[in-house]
Order: structure tokens, then C-alpha cells, then sequence
């Protein structure tokens, strides 16, 4: 269908300034606040010991949670894809799970199963272990909101190269181990690849479930988007330099996963 | 399965049996206040305008990004991810930086009902854009040439043509904006003010250790979103045959 010039035109210029409006304007505004003191004002927010334990903190939880939710991913992708498994289906459902609960009651769950007084919480608590208020909770509780993000975007990969591949290298002698590297894992790397990402974001940004089971004690068990909102919080409406040069800092971080996630999600699309 | 039980499984489930704990009739009462029914009604009512705006805004801006083009499209085909990519809580942040109280262009805004819709608007753009883009890129313009060529209209040709091809991306683009919209707390968390969401009352429960009523409103919220993810579902089986 050929549309008008002036369609066209009026068309793009409501997206792009949707957009704007949307997404530009408003980090845009962020990024300028944080610097309207000058870098080095910025820089010294961003060096409080407060926040580079949290900036620590927040990458040491998800230098965890990811490849647990990758290794998991890909075991279960396998299993989607390939097994005849009955259950398959329930298991197909339940992995999508964590995208629709709500993260604040990921973190209710994660007190009510492993917090003190809850079904296993005693149990880690006799030994001396404390799972909920502590790192171990906030590690879990990413783990939850990020589990669904390899499956997703593996399962349909290998459903689209079938298993033809993988049964010649069978034929041909190889060791179902020796298949699994040789001829599945390259297949499914840039899918493998985009899903990590995807984890990666949501585990650095995640705020909901990571606030309810943690003990919000600066340079313990805060990390960047925790801090953020409790500065945040004690300040009221009147937000300051400090926060700002938080949320870019988180920004930035954010927009490198932004750049791989494009690199990757072309690749992906390209094929190998 | 072990792995998903530990983690997502056993946790929930605890959610349940917490919720039903002291009866049915606890767990009536706790939900049947007005702070949680309210709470409810605004947030789904929110998550509607979200999903309805998302997919009249979400396909117009795929739109754009398969027919049009124009110097820079390939960055604003990459700033679409940028709402999965930005941590929720800066997201909220930068909404109040351009529409709060020192806002630079002095409109504000925030700590409003508005304000929730804009933030959930904002975290959920990309769903729509990003299911309806590539049913665009496939769809054959031979059938549209025909349509024309019989002498349908641009309107026409897009009411019969196009948008039943993209009615089921566009559905189910708008389903995820929902499901998520329901759940939101990170975006919504510094911009809410006193607006009450659900997740912010089950969050304020947790907080004052009423863990009973934080149960209750959760299962009913989970129940919300399970339908629709099992809508999702019938749906998408639909549309493989």
C-alpha cells in the first residue's frame, strides 16, 4: 500500500516524539542533573564508600544468579525442545512463572519458605546460617526473577535447527556429552548469549523482591538500586545530586548491557 | 524441576498456604478493606489504559520502524530495549526528573494516578513494539497491492488486511504489558506517592509484618495474572495451527 507523503511523515513524527517524550526526555534530564555540578561532584557520589559496596554488592549477586539461571536455562530448554517427557507442558508453564508474579511477592515467598519462623528457615537458622535479610536471600530472590530469560530464548532455537544435526553426530560415534558441545552449543550461543544479557539487566536493576528480603543496611546488604531508593526515600520530594549520580551510574551499567543486547540480538537473528 | 521447586515453586506455594492459613474466612476479610480492594481496582484499572495505550502506541512505532525510513533508525530501533534494559527503579527516577517537582520544562505531575500510567507505560513499551515488529517485516505486500489494485483504500486495505494479521502480535504484546503493569513495584515505588498499587500495599504489609493480609491481596493477584498468562497460552496455541 503506498501511503502519502504526509502519512508517512506525520506518522513518524508521533513515534519519534512518543519516543522522546517517553524515554529521551526524561533520562536525558537525569543525566544532566547529575553533571550540572560539575563531574567532579558527580564522581564523588558515585565514591562514597556506601555506594561502591553496593556497586560491589549488586555485581557480586549477579556474577551468581546468572550462570545458575543459565546453566538451569539450558538444561531446560534441552529438555523443552527435545525430550517427549510427559509434563513437559506443565513444566513449560511453570517456567514463566516468575514473569508474571509480581517481584514483591517473590520476596514474601522467599520469607515465608526461608525466613525465620518459615518452613525452612529454622532449619538454616540452627545451623547458623541466615538466608533472609542477608546476601544468600537477595541472591535467591534474583534468582527468581531472572530464571525464565535463557530458557525463553533458547527453547526456540533448538526447536528451529531440530535435532537432525545432532542425530548424525550420534551416527557418527559421538558420545551424547561429545554432542552437546560440539554440535548443540555452537547452534545455540547467540541465543545463549542474548538470554544472558536479558538476565544480566534485570539482575542489576532488580528492586522489588531484592528490597523485601534484605536488612537495608548500608555497606552490608545494599545494592545500587537499593541505595538509590533509600536515599531517595529519607530525602522526600526534593531529589538530589547524590541520587542522581547513582541512577547514572546504574544507567551506564545498563547501557552496556544495552549495547551487547543489540550486538547479540542481530547476531542472533543472523544466524550464526 | 528440582531447581525450579526450590527457587519459585515451594515459595509460592507458601504464599498460598499462608494466605489460606486462618481459614477462608481470614482470608476474605483481609482482601474485602477498602485499602486492598482499592488498591486492586487502580492497579488493574491502570494496567488497561497501560495495555490499550501500549497497543495503539506499541503498534504505530513498529510501524514506523518496518515501512518508514530515516537517517537514525537503527538508534531508535535500539532505544525500544532500553525499558528492559534501565533497572526499573531508575526509571521511575528519570520520570520524576523531567515531570517532578524541579522539573525543568515545570510540568509536574508525579506522585499521581497519571504518573502510574506514564511509569508502567514506560517499562512496557517494548512488549507491543517488539511482537508486532516482526509480523510486520514478514507480512506479504503482494495482498496489500491486490487489495489496492481492487480499489480498497489505505484505510481500507489497513482494516481489513494489515491489522487482522497483527491482531494476535498486538494481543499478545498487550496481554505481557498487562500482566507485567499488575505486578510493577521498581518504577512505581519513588513515583507512586500516595497512590495506592498492589504491589506497594502488599510491599507496605511485609514492611508492618502483617504477612496474613500481604498473602491474601498476593494470591489474588497472582490468580489475575495466571489468567492472563493462560489466555496467552489458548491464544498463542491458536495461532500455531
Amino acid at each position: 500500500m503506498t501511503v502519502s507523503r504526509r502519512t508517512t511523515l506525520s506518522l513518524r513524527v508521533l513515534a519519534l516524539a512518543y519516543l522522546t517524550l517517553l524515554l529521551l526526555a526524561p533520562v536525558g534530564v537525569v543525566f544532566w542533573r547529575t553533571f550540572e555540578h560539575g563531574v567532579g561532584t558527580a564522581w564523588s557520589f558515585m565514591t562514597t564508600p556506601a555506594a561502591i559496596s553496593a556497586l560491589w554488592l549488586t555485581v557480586l549477586i549477579a556474577v551468581i544468579a546468572v550462570p545458575l539461571n543459565t546453566i538451569f536455562g539450558v538444561g531446560a530448554a534441552m529438555v523443552l525442545a527435545r525430550s517427549k517427557a510427559r509434563g513437559k507442558a506443565v513444566l513449560d508453564a511453570l517456567i514463566d512463572l516468575p514473569f508474571v508474579v509480581s517481584p514483591v511477592i517473590a520476596g514474601l515467598a522467599l520469607i515465608l519458605v526461608y525466613g525465620q519462623g518459615g518452613w525452612f528457615g529454622d532449619v538454616f537458622l540452627n545451623n547458623g546460617i541466615r538466608i533472609i535479610y542477608a546476601v544468600p536471600g537477595m541472591v535467591i530472590a534474583t534468582v527468581f526473577v531472572s530464571l525464565p530469560f535463557v530458557v525463553r530464548e533458547v527453547t526456540p532455537v533448538l526447536r528451529e535447527v531440530g535435532d537432525e544435526q545432532e542425530e548424525a553426530a550420534a551416527t557418527l560415534g559421538a558420545s551424547s556429552w561429545q554432542t552437546f558441545w560440539r554440535v548443540t552449543l555452537p547452534t545455540i550461543r547467540w541465543g545463549i548469549a542474548y538470554g544472558v544479557v536479558l538476565t544480566t539487566a534485570r539482575a542489576l536493576g532488580e528492586i522489588g523482591a531484592v528490597l523485601v528480603v534484605s536488612s537495608n543496611v548500608a555497606g552490608s546488604t545494599l545494592t545500587l538500586p537499593l541505595l538509590l531508593f533509600q536515599r531517595d526515600s529519607q530525602i522526600g520530594s526534593q531529589v538530589t545530586t547524590s541520587v542522581y549520580a547513582l541512577a547514572t551510574e546504574l544507567a551506564v551499567l545498563s547501557i552496556a548491557v544495552l549495547l551487547l543486547m543489540t550486538m547479540f540480538g542481530s547476531r542472533r537473528e543472523d544466524g550464526r | 524441576m528440582l531447581y525450579l521447586s526450590v527457587f519459585v515453586l515451594i515459595p509460592l506455594a507458601a504464599v498460598v498456604v499462608k494466605a489460606f492459613s486462618s481459614g477462608l474466612g481470614t482470608l476474605w476479610s483481609s482482601i474485602d478493606n477498602t485499602v486492598a480492594v482499592r488498591a486492586l481496582v487502580i492497579t488493574l484499572v491502570a494496567s488497561l489504559i497501560v495495555a490499550a495505550i501500549g497497543a495503539v502506541m506499541g503498534t504505530l512505532v513498529a510501524w514506523v520502524l518496518v515501512r518508514d525510513s530515516f537517517a537514525g533508525k537503527r538508534f531508535v530501533n535500539a532505544l525500544i530495549d532500553l525499558p528492559f534494559a534501565l533497572p526499573t527503579i531508575v526509571a521511575g527516577l528519570t520520570l520524576i526528573a523531567l515531570y517532578g517537582p524541579d522539573s525543568p520544562v515545570g510540568i509536574h505531575f508525579a506522585y499521581t494516578r497519571g504518573a502510574v500510567i506514564v511509569a508502567l507505560m514506560f517499562v512496557t513499551l517494548p512488549f507491543v513494539v517488539r511482537s508486532v515488529q516482526p509480523v510486520l517485516i514478514e507480512l506479504d505486500l503482494e495482498v496489500e497491492e491486490a487489495a489496492a489494485s481492487l480499489g480498497a483504500s489505505n484505510a481500507t486495505t489497513f482494516r481489513r488486511i494489515i491489522l487482522p494479521a497483527l491482531r494476535p502480535a498486538i494481543f499478545s504484546g498487550a496481554a505481557l504489558a498487562f500482566a507485567r503493569s499488575i505486578g510493577e513495584f521498581g518504577s512505581l515505588a519513588l513515583i507512586a506517592g500516595k497512590v495506592q498499587i498492589a504491589s506497594i500495599v502488599i510491599y507496605d504489609n511485609i514492611e508492618s509484618g502483617s504477612e496474613q493480609s500481604a498473602a491474601a491481596l498476593s494470591v489474588v493477584l497472582m490468580l489475575v495474572a495466571l489468567l492472563v498468562l493462560f489466555i496467552l497460552r489458548q491464544v498463542g496455541a491458536r495461532i500455531d495451527r
